[in-house]
């Protein structure tokens, strides 16, 4: 048999290979990717339904009941003399059940003999939408989403700006100890910021920001070694012959910067805004530090913590907050992933 | 060499002095220094505010008493918080806690990252672009609504990793509140960041010159060689520069360790990461002095430790052009 497989068409060969290949791929895909799964029917589900030990721990079901006679009945599955039919119980007790046909109420009602509990509940699927409704007011979501898109939004500007402006020095300008300096700064990417932390709470307190938007959006406007690393590589490649064009038609500095860098470097500044744009949306560190005691200023990844840890009793409703927490960066990031993975090849293999 | 030096311009320096020697530059130099220190001047105040202070202060503060809460009683205590360090049990099982999760868990990480890579760089996968942004997609999520969901799926009751290992006959530990299973479900949680390393590899593979690999069949090589002597050691810079983003990263992991348990470090301590039980001291017990103590220790450890990486690289990191002439 081995020998013969050596004589597979090369075609049939290929197409063996990408169906393997493939096969492994989506296979480990769709075990890495199932935990969004887990949340995505969790979050639809009632707590009862997430506690049921009968219902299906993947779609949202609930026992199926129907209404006669005013009254709302189970539905069990009961084996008769015709095979299993799905009936409901009018009258349960321990050693006779009655049940009515639901399919044909008029035919009158059946006698079973034997405890009603042994016998399976019927299912029906039963999502409940409304977990949404519930877990956008429980977790107060506007609020949470207007406190973390302030605090976003400004902190991307902040960090943009004033990256490019350091960039554009780093790459442009060959001023003394230029070395030294650009050593320095990427030297501060391994500095934790624990190291600086304490000291700067003091005298944020001092100054009346905590409980403040202020502490995590000011530190902010004064550039950092990822995105000035980053947009100075891209600077770097713009050739210099093109502002030395626009200086000798009398551009100063900051024209060259806003007229030839700024429009010529729009993948990479893209790139830049939104890693800072989901590094602000996802922290949960410094919000913890300066917000903790304000609920009113909380972004969503402080909301939503705290709703974990203090209501355990609704894990629905927590995984409906964590969908809808993580659906925008989502969708921004499909959208805009041939950009971002870019950057961080960039700024990844390069060095 | 000493000839071929710029004159050293310094503000005492005479302007016509240097304009004798290089009228134009002179101006040029002047021009650069000025605009260059304008531009990065944003980044020379962060780096002093919010950096160089701060640590300096805060190696200040490592040597008192400084509590959040009396200010007033603040008294200089010379090396006390940094003699209690060793004999802290929580400082110990947190330093323990850390670097457990490192040996275990970069590793995992590295050997997965490689797996994905390259099965994302065969020409034999279909829907390669699908395949890299969904497995970067978690990286995505925030970390809060990555550790709930973590925490969901790893219920003992009705989780379904759990369930899944139910289905082939394994009884399913309780991962979230057992001492031992705590580290490896953390480790599992850690794959789920594992795009950044996947689509370094891919880059840097896709580095690797096609005559490497076409000598390299010549001699007869087959693909565990192919992959074992050219692959390796030509990704190894990548493999080298993610290594150490992982390890110091690990020194500063705090948000998963936080969620899953509220904060608590437990079970028995386990969750008690180095960050987290700098967090406690400074923050909850607000001994603010004994958490400079903390966050210095942090940094010199993390200093050292890239020291030592970039030191350590040099014997197994191959860089092309380099021991060629």
């Amino acid at each position: 048999m081995a020998v013969k497989q050596h004589y597979l068409p090369q075609r049939q060969r290929n197409i063996l290979n990408k169906v393997l290949v493939t096969g492994i791929g989506l296979f480990l895909l769709l075990v890495f990717l199932t935990p969004l799964g887990y949340m995505a029917v969790s979050g639809i589900k009632s707590t009862d339904q997430i506690n049921d030990p009968d219902a299906s721990p993947f779609w949202p079901q609930s026992p199926k009941t129907v209404d006669y006679e005013a009254e709302t009945l189970q539905v069990f599955e009961v084996p008769t003399d015709d095979g299993v039919k799905e009936l409901a119980a009018v009258k349960k007790t321990r050693t006779m059940t009655t049940f009515i046909d639901p399919a044909n109420p008029a035919a009158g009602q059946i006698e079973w003999e034997g405890n009603w509990r042994q016998l399976t509940p019927v299912y029906q699927p039963n999502p409940q939408w409304e977990n949404f409704k519930t877990a956008w007011n429980e977790l107060n979501f506007p609020r949470l989403f207007r406190n973390t898109l302030i605090i976003a939004v400004t902190g991307t500007f902040g960090a943009v700006a004033s990256s490019i402006l350091v960039a554009y020095g780093f790459s442009r300008f060959d001023f003394r100890g230029k070395k030294v300096l650009f050593m320095i700064l990427i030297g501060t990417i391994i500095l934790p910021a624990q190291a600086t932390l304490i000291p700067t709470y003091i005298v944020f307190a001092r100054l009346g920001w905590i409980n403040t938007f202020l502490p995590l959006i000011v530190p902010h406007f004064f550039a950092n070694a990822y995105n000035v690393f980053l947009l100075r590589q891209y600077f770097l490649q713009i050739p210099r012959e093109i502002d030395q064009a626009a200086m000798i038609d009398g551009a100063g500095p900051f024209r060259i910067l806003t007229s030839i860098i700024i429009p010529q470097s729009v993948p990479a500044i893209t790139a830049v805004s939104l890693f800072h744009f989901f590094f602000a949306w996802n922290d949960f560190f410094t919000p913890l530090i300066y917000l903790v005691s304000k609920p009113e200023l909380w972004p969503l990844s402080v909301g939503l913590q705290r709703f974990n840890a203090t209501y355990g009793r609704m894990p629905n409703l927590i995984q409906t907050g964590a969908l809808i927490t993580l659906v925008l960066p989502v969708i921004i990031f499909f959208m805009a992933q041939r950009v971002f993975m870019q950057g961080i090849v960039f700024s990844g293999v390069e060095k | 060499m000493a000839t071929l030096n710029r004159p050293q311009v310094t503000s005492e320096t005479p302007v016509a002095t240097r304009a004798v020697k290089t009228p134009k530059q002179g101006h040029m130099q002047r021009y650069h220094n000025k605009w260059g220190l304008i531009f990065i001047s944003p980044w020379i105040l962060g780096l002093l505010l919010w950096l160089l202070i701060p640590t300096l202060a805060t190696l200040g503060f490592s040597f008192t008493n400084y509590s959040a809460v009396t200010p007033e009683l603040t008294q200089f205590v010379g090396l006390k918080n940094y003699i209690r360090l060793p004999t802290d049990p929580k400082v110990v099982t947190s330093l323990w806690v850390t670097i457990r999760y490192a040996l275990v868990s970069i590793p995992i990480t590295l050997g997965f990252g490689l797996l994905l890579a390259l099965l994302g760089n065969s020409e034999h996968l279909m829907g390669k672009n699908v395949f890299r942004t969904m497995f970067y997609m978690p990286m995505m999520i925030p970390a809060v609504a990555g550790a709930v969901i973590w925490k969901g799926v790893l219920n003992t009751q009705t989780g379904w990793f759990n369930l899944g290992l139910e289905a082939v006959g394994v009884p399913g530990p309780d991962w979230i509140n057992s001492p031992t299973w705590i580290t490896p479900a953390l480790v599992f949680i850690g794959l789920w960041g594992v795009g950044n390393l996947m689509l370094t590899l891919m880059a840097g593979m896709q580095g690797v010159p096609t005559e490497l690999y076409e000598a390299a069949e010549l001699d007869g090589a087959n693909g565990w060689q192919k992959f074992r002597n050219v692959t390796l050691p030509m990704i190894s810079p990548v493999l080298f520069y993610n290594f150490t983003l992982m390890l110091i990263g690990t020194f500063k992991y705090f948000d998963m360790a936080y969620v899953l348990k509220d904060g608590t470090g437990g079970p028995a301590d386990q969750t008690l990461f180095y960050v987290l039980n700098w967090y406690k001291n400074s923050f909850e017990y607000n001994l603010m002095g004994y958490g400079s103590a903390l966050a210095w220790l942090l940094f010199l450890i993390v200093l050292v430790l890239t020291i030592v990486n970039f030191r350590a690289q040099s014997s197994w990191v191959y860089y092309a052009g380099e021991g060629e002439g």
